[in-house]
């Protein structure tokens, strides 16, 4: 749910980042947030467990500059990816204005991809969501291990609906700007849609 | 409902904070301030210092959720109150509607008389919320502005 504030004329957007457990959702912020001034960003915030597991979120929030005098803020949120942790996951979708799906390219995470898409898919609904009219990007992370599968394979299997797809090593950056770019457009682009 | 956007225009951005202030005295309160459901910051009246503010809504907001996603494995609609005491500096949290009314407050206030206080602004907030909502629809030249959004407005945030 976009919150638009006139008086102060600011525009914050929710994005949040999906995927199975040990995907990069965290490390896709961590560094974004480390590559960021420090005058564009607040605080990271991680509610993990002592072995760095998130537990209920990420959050940063990030300042991308004025569109036509309304200063743009996006709240980035990762959800914990453990299946048991399923009741938080659903919590943090709520008010979502786009999504990033996560996706492990290694050969042994396939299915957990999967189950995480039907997941989200689930969870957008019980929100009244469709995740085919809302702003929605697919990463491939982990680019850059041997048993990745080849990214066309990795799309045709996980890609839902004709949505921008991006290779991406998150842990170096590679991709990572070009995924928040990406959701981030459309969500702008939904926003002068309606 | 919840997920219309929420447009807040001036005249009703300066009744909340006009009522946060007010509550902020009345209460003997440090902070006092709005935030959606969603975590994003309304208004915030009286001392930040270096509090986090961004960082609180988001905190909060998660919070609450929390607490309501337990409410309702027990049978409740949501729990909507939530107060947080430490040693020097408590956090008492009111859910009005889409909104959380949050109140930062030390060993100068007691919880009793912010929750009385909380109550009786809880109304005010409430009906300029119900005017916010009913006028969520309503276009203006502002508005406009967003449709004429241009990819290359766009595209200038990322450089």
């Amino acid at each position: 749910m976009t919150f638009i504030n006139y008086a102060s004329r600011e525009i914050n957007c929710k994005i949040v980042y999906y995927g199975p457990g040990l995907c990069g959702k965290t490390t896709n912020l961590q560094y974004i947030y480390d590559s960021t001034a420090p005058t564009s960003k607040g605080k990271l915030i991680s509610l993990a467990t002592e072995t760095d597991r998130t537990l209920f979120f990420d959050f940063m929030p990030l300042e991308l500059g004025t569109v036509r005098g309304f200063k743009t803020r996006f709240h980035l949120y990762t959800v914990p990816g453990q299946v048991f942790y399923d009741a938080s996951r659903k919590l943090i979708l709520k008010g979502v204005d786009g999504v990033v799906f996560v996706a492990d390219s290694q050969e042994e995470r396939m299915d957990a991809n999967i189950e995480s898409l039907y997941n989200l898919e689930e969870n957008l609904q019980a929100h009244g969501h469709d995740l085919m009219k809302l702003p929605y990007v697919l990463q491939l992370n982990k680019r850059d291990l041997p048993t990745a599968i080849p990214a066309a394979d990795l799309a045709a299997e996980l890609q839902r609906k004709g949505e921008p797809v991006h290779e991406a090593v998150a842990a170096t950056g590679v991709g990572v700007f070009d995924t928040l770019k990406s959701v981030a457009k459309q969500v702008l682009t939904e926003l002068r849609k309606s | 409902m919840t997920d219309t956007p929420m447009v807040i225009r001036e005249p009703q951005f300066g009744q909340l904070k006009t009522v946060l202030a007010k509550l902020r005295t009345d209460a003997a309160a440090q902070v006092t301030f709005l935030v959606d459901k969603n975590g994003q910051s309304i208004a915030v009246q009286g001392d930040v210092g270096n509090l986090d503010t961004t960082s609180l809504a988001s905190l909060a907001a998660g919070n609450v959720a929390a607490t309501g996603g337990m409410a309702q494995l027990v049978g409740e609609k949501e729990f909507p109150t939530l107060s947080h005491e430490g040693e020097h500096e408590n956090i008492y949290i009111c859910v009005i509607g889409r909104a959380l009314l949050i109140v930062v407050f030390d060993d100068q206030a007691s919880l009793g008389l912010v929750k009385l206080r909380v109550k009786q602004a809880s109304r005010e907030f409430a009906q300029i919320f119900a005017e916010i909502n009913s006028q969520a629809n309503e276009s203006t030249d502002d508005e406009s502005l967003f449709a004429e959004i241009t990819d290359e407005d766009i595209d200038s945030l990322f450089k």
